[in-house]
């Protein structure tokens, strides 16, 4: 019985975390539409509901009553998987997000790692939708998203290291009780645009999102999906964009931390200021969307393996020397 | 404690079911996800018996990284068609002696590791390092790795580091006519070098020459 009981809170903890998630990805893809009609100088989505904020409840509709087609010659095990890895794994990696002390589903030891496995895992729904499709376009969307997500995967990981150097846990609660007197943004301000950059990359985002890019590859992997399949990939891709937004905010600034520790500031509640943080980092991604003309695929590469690899690599053993001289290396 | 075990067996079937898949499933790719299936599993299983860094290590290098070039290499090679062929020649009985050498080999290894740690335990602790329960295993191992064994940490990275040149060297070959974009010499483009203001004659023209 009380293992029973057990479990339903468990699921009630899950359920209470996932369903504001789901509802998140949906707004944050009708904010991302304004703030990119609003640099353009037009409106954007307006019509459905006040401010047009309904306008992603009535798309997800319109893709749920439109037909799921399956190529004839497709893999078709493979084929439905791919959707389904990709959306799980987008919303699998929340349960080691804290949103305040203690306020955490999952509070492991190895928290940031996790996080790490499973963006890496990302790459999966991709290759996977990309080859099953059994077309050419679909096909090499993959095999360009697979290099870009592993080669931006790489930097991504120095940049953890440097932040972890000045943390000395892989817990995310101490990462983030780490920055109460300053927030990692000010020492690591260099890694943290590397971060920003790779992460843009990492999602798939412009002006990195070759594996999609519409002139050259229909829609890369997702050329051969439609309907609720589609509106899967679609989900997927936002709430990972969500998850690198909190990641982001984790280990630079301060997670749920309030910017200044005096009375007003600290009267919030401390999901507030992670969300508040997330959606700040959310507009930064929508406004780079708006602004930035795609990149080249060799300079793409290019800029990961010759510039952010060697810069970051650099950075670790400077903040490694650094914590020594000083011996301010984290006691454990 | 029944949770932990249905878990465990839960996980090791699948880990037994995907690698007996890899080597039975006659599309090379679907291999490829059996074994990455497998991967997932067995980090399931480290991270079951409190090794989670190990296991998280093991998702992010061999499931992130290792397995998705695999993907890449089958993918590209279209090696469904050679594997089918290899199948009907006759050559390919000669395989299956050597697989089962290996197989063999790999078996006797196991039960001498197996039986050693069930018979000799004391055998086992003599040659194991100490390892306090207060600490993490990413911090235990961070204690060892950087001091007591740093030389073969080191001289591990160094045949990585070989290897890599190596396969580099190997596949890299220069291209000759190939146009590459040299962002310095775009930049140190100077007006003189580019154009030229000619007078050109009546009835003439100019003659170009590239």
């Amino acid at each position: 019985m009380e293992s029973l009981l057990f479990v339903f809170s468990e699921i009630y903890k899950i359920l209470f975390l996932l369903i504001p998630v789901l509802v998140t990805v949906a707004m944050i893809v009708w904010f991302d539409r304004r703030v990119w009609a609003l640099v353009q100088k037009r409106r954007g989505p307006n019509v459905v509901g006040p401010f047009g904020l309904f306008q992603s409840l009535a798309d997800a509709l319109k893709y749920l009553f439109k037909e799921i087609i399956i190529p004839a010659s497709s893999n078709k095990i493979i084929f439905i998987l791919a959707p389904i890895v990709t959306m799980t794994l987008a919303l699998v990696a929340w349960a080691v997000i804290p949103f305040g002390e203690n306020l955490v589903i999952a509070d492991i030891n190895v928290g940031i790692l996790y996080l790490f496995a499973v963006s890496s895992l990302g790459v999966y729904g991709i290759i996977m939708g990309g080859w099953a499709s059994n077309s050419k376009y679909p096909f090499l969307g993959a095999i360009r998203s697979a290099a870009q997500m592993v080669s931006y995967e790489v930097s991504i990981g120095v940049i953890i290291i440097n932040v972890l150097l000045c943390v000395g846990s892989l817990n995310l609660t101490d990462i983030v009780l780490a920055q109460k007197n300053i927030w990692f943004i000010i020492p690591l301000f260099p890694m943290f645009v590397i971060f920003f950059i790779s992460a843009l990359a990492e999602t798939n985002r412009p002006p990195f999102d070759l594996p999609e890019a519409e002139a050259e590859l229909v829609a890369g992997y997702q050329t051969e999906y439609s309907g609720m399949m589609y509106a899967m990939f679609w989900l997927g891709e936002y709430a990972n964009i969500l998850l690198m937004c909190a990641l982001g905010s984790i280990l630079f600034l301060g997670g749920w931390l309030s910017p200044l520790n005096i009375s007003p500031f600290n009267l919030v509640p401390s999901p507030f200021w992670l969300i508040f943080k997330i959606l700040l980092l959310f507009l930064l991604f929508a406004l780079v969307k708006a602004i930035v003309p795609r990149y080249r695929y060799d300079q793409l590469m290019k800029l990961g393996w010759k510039i952010f690899l060697p810069f970051s690599l650099i950075w670790v053993v400077l903040t490694a020397s650094y914590l020594i001289y000083f011996d301010l290396l984290p006691k454990v | 404690m029944i949770a932990h075990s249905i878990f465990f067996y839960f996980f090791s079937l699948i880990a037994i079911v995907s690698a007996i898949m890899v080597t039975a499933s006659k599309n090379t790719v679907h291999s490829v996800f059996f074994l990455i299936l497998d991967f997932i599993s067995i980090s399931c299983l480290f991270i079951m018996i409190g090794a989670e860094f190990l296991g998280m290590i093991m998702l992010i290098v061999y499931v992130g990284a290792v397995a998705v070039l695999f993907l890449f290499v089958v993918m590209m090679l279209n090696v469904a068609q050679q594997k089918n062929e290899w199948f009907s020649a006759r050559e390919s009985s000669s395989h299956i002696p050597i697989g089962l050498l290996v197989s063999l080999v790999i078996f006797v290894e196991l039960i001498i590791v197996v039986g050693g740690w069930k018979y000799k335990p004391e055998l086992l602790n003599s040659i194991s390092l100490n390892i306090s329960s207060e600490l993490t295993n990413t911090q235990s191992l961070g204690n060892v790795i950087y001091t007591d064994f740093i030389h073969l940490f080191q001289l591990s990275g160094m045949i990585l580091l070989v290897a890599m040149i190596g396969a580099i060297v190997l596949t890299f070959r220069h291209r000759s006519g190939l146009k590459r974009q040299s962002y310095f010499k775009q930049i140190s483009r100077e007006k003189s070098d580019g154009v030229e203001i000619v007078k050109v004659k009546k009835n003439e023209g100019v003659k170009i020459d590239v």
